[in-house]
Order: structure tokens, then sequence, then C-alpha cells
């Protein structure tokens, strides 16, 4: 490319600040693959109550990963929860039955194995036991396979993880039903795992015999997603 | 008759004209990525993620592609003068009026900085593009990183966008890094030193 030359400023003038800069941003910002993390908790927890106020702060911190081209709607009318595979008597649940189940609630963190957390979110919802006890599982099954109306997202957690005492099927988060974004109407929250654990839009659960990889572990994540001891980190 | 001088050469101007258009379309991208309300809106985020991922490697390819078949020797020449700041530097950027060269102390630090964001921006983009298959390049933090990236770079391109497009005395600096010259008199009184060379 020829170009017309242009006129510079005289040169040799001052000092090489510029280089300094340039290197202490860079060495900076590389450093903070390490210590970003505690430093924007810091921060994110003492701007939490105006978070909501500036556009530009995802709203409680939350992503929303998604696999497809769009997210699955929600008809109260048509969704049913199909509970099957190894199981004494197969069910269908629609959305009023799977809120009649006793309910349960909690608080708890939620951990995206990509870096960023929520904290202290209110899940509504039910047990993995009291779904189980309208289906009646054989003695063969030692899993459960969590299909996701997201296709083809599926998932499996063993029939121990899944009766952790703080995993559920969460219809409401922060006091209202589940919205679309976060897996309406229905997710899976098991707070030791990370997210991609927590299968939303949940459409099915089948009872199997053993786990198998899911939709991320297929492509190289950790099968056991245990928050802080998994998927590289210690 | 207003009589110009030239302030750009070609590869500058093509220079910045590509790295303002990668960054408008990964600001754009990345925004639909990391706002859940723009997310919902957009849906399709395998497409997004390519969009983002492709137009970042894109726009690198580009920038070095430009300096490597432009004029290198003229951009050495501007990297000289960008990284160097003397004592009219140090005056002006504490609020003082003080006679500028080619680049006022404001300008040199904004190219110094976006020039470091823009590596960072990069090793982060791809850490994260890696990590997602292979744990080996997985930091707790990396995500953190390109995210404050995103509003630092945010800050210094609102500062930018308002003195290149509206506050009225420096706008014409905008016709300087699209055609190239600047009229010789508003140089002389916003760049003093280098008209006097």
């Amino acid at each position: 490319m020829s170009d017309t030359p242009v006129p510079t400023s005289r040169p040799g003038h001052g000092a090489r600040v510029g280089r300094g800069v340039f290197l202490a941003t860079t060495l900076g910002g590389l450093s903070s693959l390490w210590w970003g993390r505690a430093v924007w908790s810091r921060v994110s927890s003492s701007i939490g109550p105006l978070e909501s106020y500036i556009p530009l702060i995802p709203s409680g911190g939350w992503r929303i990963y998604t696999i497809s081209g769009s997210l699955p709607g929600f008809d109260p009318a048509t969704w049913r929860l199909e509970l099957g595979g190894a199981v004494e008597h197969p069910v269908s649940l629609d959305y009023r039955q799977l809120l009649a189940l006793p309910k349960a609630s909690q608080v708890s963190t939620f951990h995206c194995v990509t870096g960023w957390t929520v904290h202290n979110v209110a899940w509504g919802g039910v047990r993995i036991r009291d779904v189980l006890a309208q289906v009646t599982p054989h003695p063969s099954a030692h899993a459960l396979r969590f299909v996701s109306a997201e296709e083809p997202y599926v998932d499996y957690l063993t029939l121990k993880e899944a009766l952790l005492p703080d995993v559920m099927l969460a219809y409401e988060m922060d006091g209202k039903p589940l919205s679309r974004a976060h897996g309406a109407p229905v997710r899976l929250v098991i707070p030791d795992m990370y997210g991609y654990k927590n299968v939303k839009w949940l459409k099915g659960i089948e009872l199997v015999p053993r786990e198998e990889l899911g939709y991320w572990e297929q492509l190289g994540y950790d099968q056991d997603a245990w928050v802080g001891r998994s998927n590289g980190y210690t | 008759m207003t009589r110009y001088v030239r302030r750009f050469s070609r590869t500058e101007r093509v220079l910045h004209w590509v790295n303002a258009l990668g960054f408008f379309t990964l600001l754009g991208s990345g925004l639909v990525l990391y706002l859940p309300s723009l997310s919902v809106l957009v849906g399709r985020r395998p497409l997004v993620k390519d969009v983002h991922f492709w137009s970042g490697i894109g726009w690198v390819s580009l920038l070095v592609l430009v300096a490597l078949a432009g004029d290198r020797r003229g951009l050495l020449r501007t990297a000289g003068e960008l990284e160097r700041f003397d004592r009219d530097d140090a005056r002006w950027l504490t609020g003082r009026r003080a006679p500028q060269g080619r680049f006022n102390a404001g300008q040199k630090l904004n190219a110094v900085l976006t020039a470091a964001f823009t590596l960072l921006f990069f090793v982060s983009g791809l850490l994260l593009w890696l990590g997602e298959r292979d744990t080996r390049f997985r930091f707790a933090s990396t995500v953190i990183l390109h995210d404050g990236l995103m509003y630092a770079a945010l800050v210094l391109l609102v500062g930018h966008l308002y003195l290149a497009v509206i506050h009225p005395a420096t706008r014409h600096a905008l016709r300087g890094i699209t055609v190239g010259t600047v009229s010789e008199d508003w140089a002389r009184r916003h760049h003093g030193k280098w008209t006097q060379d």
C-alpha cells in the first residue's frame, strides 16, 4: 500500500511512559485471571442494590446460556412432566399436579462453570424424594435422566446425588414463578454442582440403571460437576 | 480559503476504522451473550457465539494484516509519538493549558490503553473459547476479565465518541481520521507543537 507521508511531531521528546502504561495494563489484566473473581465478588456485593438500575449489568448476575435457536415456551394447559423409565407406574404430571406436590423452599448459591456466581437465590419447588414417590422406582434404577425441552439437552444424576437434601425441582425463583429465561416452568437445582447439571425447561425424568454423559459432558465437561473440585478447578 | 494539513496516513485511517468496525460488532454480539434481556430477545445463542468468536478472530487478524501491508515505518513513528509523554503532557493531563503535538496527552493515553485492552480482549476471549473445550485453559476469572474489559473499554469509547462527534471544539478531528486532513487553523490551535515543526 503506497501512502502519503504524514508530518509527525518532533521525535525524541519526553519519556516513553506509554510503553510502561501498556505493559502495566496488560500484566495487571492477565494477573487478574487469578485475583479477578475475589475482587469482583466484593465490588458486586457493594453495588448490589444499584444493579437493577444499571442497564449494562446482567440482572442479579445471571447470564442465560442456551444451546439451541430459541428458548422453549411454556403453556400451562398443555405442558407435562413425564416421569418414566424403570418405574412401577409411569406418571404424566401437569403443571397443577406438580404444584400440588409437597412444597420445599431453600436459599442457595448458584455457580456457573464459566466463573460467575449468583449468591442467595430463593428457590421454591419439590424434592426429588416426593417426585419419586409418585412412580416407585425399580430396584434396578440407580440414576435419573433429566430431559430438557431444549433439545438435545439432557443430564444425569445418580440416585444418591439426586436425594441430597438441597436438590430440588424448582418452579419458583426469588418468590415468583420461574421465568422462561431460567427454565420455565421447572428446572433442576443442585447447588453443589455447576450450572450445567441444573437442567432447565424440564419435560421429563427417567429412572435408568446408571449415569451416562450429559450434553456438556459429551463435549468434555466432568460428569461429577462438584463446585470447586471438578472441571479443572481445585 | 481554508488550508489543510495531513494528520493521518491511509494506513492509520484504515486501522482506525477496522478497529471501530470490529469493536462495535463484538460489542453488539457480546452484549447479546451477556445481558439476559437481550439473550432472551434474540435467542440463537450458538449462532451469536460463532459470530462473536469469528468477529474477534477477524478483528485482530485484519489489524495485523493492515499494519503489515501498510506503511509500517510510518506506524512505528506514530507509535513512538504515542508512547512519549513530556512535561507539557503532564501539565495537560493535570488540567492546565499546555501546547500539544500531533496527539494530545489524552489521545496518547487513549491509544495506549486501547492497545492494551485489545490484547487482553483477544487473550481472554481465546481462553474462554479454549476453556469450553479443554479444562487446562480454564481460569475462574477469565469471564470476569473479559466482562471487566468491556466496561473499561466502554468508558473510553464514550469519552472518545463525545470528543470526536459532539464536542464543538474537538469534533473537527473526525475529518482527519476520515479523509486524512484537518484545517491548518484548527491544527495550530489544538496541536501547536506539531504545526510548528
